[in-house]
């Protein structure tokens, strides 16, 4: 079963209009920080593309804060809890 | 000063929030509980096995009451590398009584621990994300929401692991990778009857198993299984400050559980009905906050009062504990009219005299160890492995003594080593002489407004 496929299961409220986690500039970011990103991130919404430079969607997130740690003021400009009533909303936990 | 709305209020309604808030409303004061979740534990994940001791000085009834999926009777324990499972299994109708544990699902669970919250006369109000703490004259005075500001004579952060809050507000300090890990899980559909047939389990009890190995690929932490009512949780957790050893991802360990050939005949034709990740505290003692502020304590995760002991995690009792400690502290504090952390100090005293600060001085340097030894993960499994197949395969070559064959499985690790990591684990866990030390030098003790970083603005 892919991740996609999973993450289709669970039940999330996503705030169109604000994202609660905004990657900064990663250009300065040393790779091996990216790639701890990709690997760490529960619900795989981190990719790094062949030229080194990151994606991210904050569509799916858990809020879990494995990033906040690893890359909080480094690869990643904001991370916030989404607004009250948003994001995941775990049925069973 | 202007007139405070609340005596107290309290951010995050999973299980230490919950438990001060009904503490605290039950003697008469007067509380509030936000949750920026559209339900209490709409946010909150855990592997699943609640420990009900603390939970049983607040909630007598809660056998009858609470949502508790299965009475843990059966526990296992196995090293697995990727075809093998080298398992210790404990089956007993003695783990029950005082010293009993649950699986749980933390949706349903922190629902009803919010419940009795409210029934005993506190406002819970959900769907609120706190974003500050009001600091006015050097304390904590409330907090911020959005365009609202609330004030209260003391404000508990409950608001779990991560802590933004605290972190805002400068009373504690940037998270360390090392003092975390990240879990995921599955929830998957069985159904009851296969549960209780796969499993061999009575009707409502259930089965607690920890592995350790193959599935994080052999990064520090490991994967559980409980069996709930109709479904399992399974899943991993893993140091993030060890995600650099390898570069199997954490979604991928969850994986490599599922697949493994002990786990997937059992899961086998289930339907996956969630899947969901979250922070665990990997720290342990050293990694325990300063606990008490001017206006303010810290409880459950949010104070570091998370447990890893290598063959179970805990934290949800240890929440529930010091919620009660925290809102028993506050009805004095009330009666005194004194918000002070020297008012406060007690919280702390009490929690160290609690098994809360007590287990987690005793398990002081199980973190360190499992740092230092990574064998637990690779090497050690492997040993077990090696051991049971030349104890069990039989091909017609001539048998092996025992010793010899455990002597050829031990050589790639060499005896030295074993003794000594068994000598350090033991040390690890096993320290009783050293709790009391521990607890002296504690820097969670108040140590007056000198020593809180920032805090006002
Ligand atoms: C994978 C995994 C497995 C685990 N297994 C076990 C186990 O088997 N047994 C066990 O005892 N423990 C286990 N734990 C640990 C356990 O889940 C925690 O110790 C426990 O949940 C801590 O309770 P708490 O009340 O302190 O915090 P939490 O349960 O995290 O609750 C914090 C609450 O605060 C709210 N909140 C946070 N910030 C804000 C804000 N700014 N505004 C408003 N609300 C906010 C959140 O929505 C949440 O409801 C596990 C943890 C993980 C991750
Ligand atoms: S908070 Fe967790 S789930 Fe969300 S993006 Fe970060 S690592 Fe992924």
């Amino acid at each position: 079963m892919s991740l996609e496929a999973k993450l289709a299961v669970d039940r999330f409220a996503v705030d169109e209009e604000s994202a609660h986690i905004r990657l900064a500039d990663t250009s300065d970011v040393p790779r091996e920080t990216l790639e701890l990103l990709v690997r760490g991130c529960p619900a795989g919404l981190y990719r790094l593309n062949d030229d080194g430079s990151l994606d991210f969607d904050y569509a799916g997130c858990f809020e879990c804060g494995t990033c906040y740690v690893l890359a909080h003021g480094t690869a990643l400009a904001a991370w916030h809890f989404p607004r009250g009533e948003m994001g995941i909303e775990y049925r069973r936990g | 000063m202007a007139e405070d709305a609340f005596d107290a209020i309290i951010v995050g309604a999973g299980p230490a929030g919950s438990t001060a808030a009904t503490v605290l409303a039950r003697a008469g004061l007067d509380v509030v509980l936000i949750d920026r979740g559209v339900s209490a534990g709409s946010k909150n994940l855990s592997g699943g096995r609640l420990y009900t001791h603390a939970l049983g000085k607040v909630f007598p009834d809660f056998v009858d009451q609470a949502p508790l999926e299965r009475l843990i009777t059966k526990e296992r324990i196995s090293l697995l590398t990727q075809e093998s499972a080298s398992t210790v299994e404990f089956a007993s109708g003695k783990l029950g009584g005082h010293s009993a544990s649950y699986s749980v699902l933390r949706a349903p669970f922190d629902q009803w621990l919010a419940d009795q919250a409210e029934a005993a006369g506190a406002s819970v109000i959900t769907g609120i994300r706190v974003d500050d703490l009001l600091l006015r004259d050097g304390r904590v005075a409330g907090v911020v929401a959005g365009e609202e500001e609330m004030s209260a004579k003391i404000v508990l952060l409950a608001d779990g692991a991560i802590s933004l809050l605290a972190r805002r507000a400068g009373l504690i300090g940037e998270p360390d990778p090392h003092h975390y890990a990240v879990g995921a899980k599955e929830v998957i559909q069985l159904g009851e009857e296969v549960i209780s047939q796969r499993f061999g389990l009575a009707a409502g009890e259930g089965c607690a198993w920890v592995f350790d190995g193959d599935c994080t690929d052999g990064h520090i932490g490991g994967g559980f299984l409980y069996t709930n009512r109709d479904t399992v949780s399974l899943g991993i957790v893993t140091t993030i400050g060890d995600l650099g050893y390898s570069d199997v991802r954490v979604p991928e360990m969850v994986e490599r559980l599922k697949r493994h050939p002990v786990v997937a005949p059992l899961i086998a034709g289930g339907t996956l009905v969630e899947y969901g990740g979250h922070l665990a505290l990997e720290g342990g003692f050293d990694a325990v906050p300063q606990l008490v502020h001017e206006g303010a304590l810290l409880l459950g995760d949010a104070a570091g009062l998370g447990l890893n002991t290598g063959y179970t995690i805990r934290g949800m009792d240890l929440a529930i504990e010091s919620g009660r400690i925290a809102a028993e502290t506050v009805i004095a504090a009330h009666g005194r009219n004194d918000f002070s952390a020297a008012s406060l100090a007690e919280y702390a005293d009490r929690l160290a005299e609690s098994f809360v600060l007590t287990d987690l001085a005793f398990y002081r340097r199980f973190p360190k160890f499992l740092e230092d030894t990574r064998g637990m993960f690779t090497d050690y499994p492997k040993l077990a492995e090696d051991a049971m197949l030349s104890l069990f395969s039989v091909d017609g070559s001539k048998p092996e003594p025992i010793t010899r064959s455990l002597r050829n499985a031990a050589r790639p690790i060499g005896f030295g080593r074993l003794v000594r990591d068994l000598w350090r684990g033991l040390g690890a866990i096993n320290g009783r002489a050293s709790v009391a030390g521990a607890l002296g030098g504690a820097a969670f003790r108040v140590r007056g407004t000198a020593n809180r970083k920032g805090g006002t603005r």
